[in-house]
């Protein structure tokens, strides 16, 4: 008998929790999410991901992964930009221009320092398990 | 190398006149001084939103927060903390919210914004990482359609559209006739008209998954097989992301026939609104949907019995949607631990106007307007007074100084005149005018008005009419017993929710600033000098220093005045622009 549509589901969900949380530890993964909600779009974030993009391909970074997530809630900081990689912090940068993305890449992602300045904090704790079983 | 540690400095308004910069300079001087430049970095960051307790400084990697920190306390941060591993009790914030978790100290607490700024809005397979469709699973085989609706009673959940309605019971109505009908309709309330309120559209473009999903469980609750989500068409980045949820969740069996192989069927239709403010009103929404013009009709009959083509329709605004399925998940007694005894669980808003920190924010129930202006929000910009903060959008009022530490739950607002509306929160600060916010109000009543019934289109044209005579400085005392004799009608005779509640704003700001419409009409005086017909520029000769960059602004040429000697306003050729006000640096441009 094959399987049933909801052990499909659940099956996937376990997956995929598995790999929300992992992506966070995974060696050479760098995750770039952008809110890009309509207010984080009206205030540039659509500049901003252009120039991420710009600025790894020129670069040859490749083991960046973009998001594009919705609002942060952060509309007084945006455009907004989180940042997870090994070894730093989970970083949300806020009040990104082109110049601030640079800085990002290069302070940051290369040379694993903080952008001074552009730094804000999550706007809220969130209420959705992380899974325990991982650690 | 990478650095080891982080020391995070705010640098935010409030802080930083907490002589947060010292503080930054003290940790940098003595992270050099020891010569630990290399692993710790110490940098200025953006504000917590922890502004009270400011100057506040961040740890990183293991993430403490220290409070009211003093250039004193710098050498106890470097020498215990980072290099002892020892944490500062007398310094950590202590949050009143349980839990390990130091952003307890927001305050906030994210159920319907989960996955917002979390989750990719259009990869299912990320929403369903989230607990995405656990609920549903969960509803469709392990629990009866009732005992879906018993979990929601157990909740408290109210409708998050405005009038707070016990959201079980509206499924229940409809749970209890749905074998009287061939069908039953789900519809989802995505009009969002308030000025000022975006906390729908937010849900919906950054997680509209969670939207399908609980309009799925209504379905299964209620008996329903169709659902509508009518959102208006201003919306076109959330109408795509729907548009997107939609077709991956019928792609994996979740929306469509034979849902997750159980022989349940639903699925969802996209109508949208032409972005009339009425059209946010039932059973205006209703008649929108059936083609014909937005325009309501009275109650009863409820929607819930007879609604969609004289069917059975349970409608719910978009965020009550999206509590839903984590209220099926974790049992509706987590929810009721949440909030107050008869607001449950969290509520969001859209914090505008003088603040520091616009944006969302989720709080729960009881949370006060104090803490969501000064802790969450930061506080108002550039040193300004608080004035009031209007809540409940045309339909609400505003809340005073006074009432700062009120918590906010549904009672507590229309205890004070106002209401939670859809959650719209404009801050004002002594520049804002209460009369003519008001009108602003009025005004947008008046236009949105459907013009069915008289109360309404009369009423509100009148009493707009009152308070532009008011702001142009032809008010009488007798306007104000006009305004207040017209209230009560239009609050009592109009058909619908919109006519009803549009003298809200009026009698509210009577209650708490008279005093202001009083210095319009017998003063002729607009004391936060935003009344144009009110205001006079004049220039203050003993703090003039004649920097002429006054009459050089101004676009009338009419400031006159040698260099280095006092400027003067001609009046009669002044057009109170203003300019002159906002561009001397030396505040000698007086404004009464
Ligand atoms: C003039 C008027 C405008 C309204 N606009 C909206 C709206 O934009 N969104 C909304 O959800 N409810 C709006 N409502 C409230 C709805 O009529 C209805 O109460 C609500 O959608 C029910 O959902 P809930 O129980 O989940 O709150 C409005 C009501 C009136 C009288
Ligand atoms: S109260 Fe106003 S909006 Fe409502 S039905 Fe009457 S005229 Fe139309
Ligand atoms: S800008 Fe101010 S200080 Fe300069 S001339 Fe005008 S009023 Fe005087
Ligand atoms: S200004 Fe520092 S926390 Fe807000």
């Amino acid at each position: 008998m094959g399987q049933t549509p909801l052990d499909a589901i659940n099956e996937l969900r376990e997956k995929k929790r598995l790999e929300l949380h992992y992506r966070k530890g995974n060696e050479d993964k760098i995750e770039i999410l952008i809110g890009m909600g309509s207010s984080g779009i009206a205030s540039g974030a659509k500049n901003v991901l252009r120039t991420f993009n710009e600025i790894l391909n020129e670069r040859g970074i490749t083991n960046v992964l973009i998001r594009r997530t919705g609002s942060l809630g952060l509309d007084h900081a945006e455009p907004t930009v989180e940042i997870k990689m090994t070894g730093m912090p989970d970083i949300i940068y806020g009040k990104v221009t082109q110049d601030v993305a640079q800085q990002i890449i290069e302070k940051h992602i290369i040379g694993k320092e903080l952008v001074c300045g552009h730094i804000y904090d999550r706007p809220a704790q969130d209420v959705v398990k992380e899974p325990t079983h991982a650690l | 190398m990478p650095y080891k540690n982080f020391c995070l400095v705010c640098s935010g308004n409030q802080c930083e006149s907490a002589k947060s910069e010292e503080i930054f300079k003290e940790l940098k001087k003595t992270v050099t001084d020891l010569n630990l430049g290399q692993e710790i970095q110490v940098v200025k960051t953006g504000c917590f939103g922890l502004c009270t307790q400011g100057p506040i400084v961040k740890i990183l990697p293991d993430e403490t927060f220290y409070v009211g920190v003093d250039t004193g306390d710098v050498k106890a941060i470097i020498h215990e903390h980072i290099i002892g591993g020892q944490t500062i009790e007398r310094l950590k914030f202590k949050g009143k919210a349980p839990g390990k978790d130091p952003r307890h100290y927001q305050k906030q607490i994210r159920i319907a914004l989960r996955n917002c700024g979390v989750i990719n809005p259009e990869d299912i397979t990320e929403y369903i990482g989230r607990d995405g469709y656990a609920a549903l699973g969960k509803a469709i085989f392990e629990m009866k359609p009732a005992d879906v609706i018993e979990e929601l009673r157990k909740s408290g959940l109210r409708g998050r559209g405005g009038a707070g309605f016990p959201t079980w019971l509206k499924w229940k109505f409809t749970h209890d006739v749905k074998d009287q009908s061939d069908e039953v309709y789900i519809v989802c309330n995505a009009d969002e008209g308030d000025p000022g309120a975006y906390m729908d559209r937010s849900i919906l473009e950054g997680d509209p998954q969670s939207v399908l999903e609980a309009m799925t469980l209504a379905g299964y609750a209620c008996g329903s097989s169709k659902g509508y989500i009518y959102i208006r068409a201003e919306y076109p980045l959330a109408i795509e992301r729907l548009y997107t949820a939609m077709s991956q969740a019928r792609e994996y069996g979740l929306l469509g026939d034979n849902i997750l192989g159980s022989g349940f069927n639903f699925d969802i239709e996209i109508r949208l609104g032409a972005g009339a403010f009425v059209c946010g009103e039932e059973t205006a929404l209703l008649a929108s949907i059936e083609g014909e013009r937005g325009m309501p009709r009275p109650r009863p009959p409820f929607p819930a019995v007879k609604g969609l083509w004289g069917k059975p329709t349970v409608i719910n605004n978009v965020e009550t949607y999206a509590n839903i399925a984590q209220i099926i998940l974790r049992g509706g007694d987590w929810f009721s631990q949440i909030g107050t005894e008869k607001s449950k669980g969290t509520k969001v808003f859209a914090l505008t106007g003088k603040i520091n920190n616009s944006g969302l924010v989720e709080v729960p129930m009881g949370t006060t307007l104090r803490e969501i202006i000064y802790d969450i929000g930061g506080g108002i910009p550039k040193g300004k007074a608080f004035k009031a903060v209007q809540t409940g959008g045309p339909s609400g009022g505003v809340i005073t100084a006074d009432h700062l530490d009120t918590p906010i739950d549904y009672e507590n607002l229309v205890a004070l005149g106002s209401m939670m509306g859809s959650g719209g929160m404009i801050v004002m600060d002594e520049d804002d005018c209460i009369v003519d916010v008001t009108k602003f109000y009025l005004d947008f009543s008046v236009e949105e008005s459907c013009g069915k019934c008289a109360p309404c289109r009369i009423g509100g044209r009148k009493m707009y009419n009152i308070l532009n005579k008011i702001t142009r400085g032809n008010g009488t005392m007798e306007d104000i017993q006009h305004l207040k004799a017209l209230a009560v009608p239009m609050q009592k005779a109009s058909l619908c929710g919109l006519g009803q509640a549009a003298p809200n704003p009026i009698l509210s700001t009577l209650r708490y600033f008279e005093d202001e419409y009083l210095a319009h009409i017998q003063d002729k005086r607009c004391p936060a000098g935003v009344c144009k017909a009110l205001v006079t520029y004049t220039i203050d000769p003993d703090i003039c220093i004649g920097c002429t960059v006054c009459s050089r602004k101004c676009p009338n040429n009419c400031i006159t005045g040698e260099r280095k000697e006092p400027h003067f306003i001609d009046q009669e050729r002044c057009i109170k622009c203003g300019i002159c006000y906002k561009g001397c640096k030396f505040g000698a441009v007086k404004i009464a």
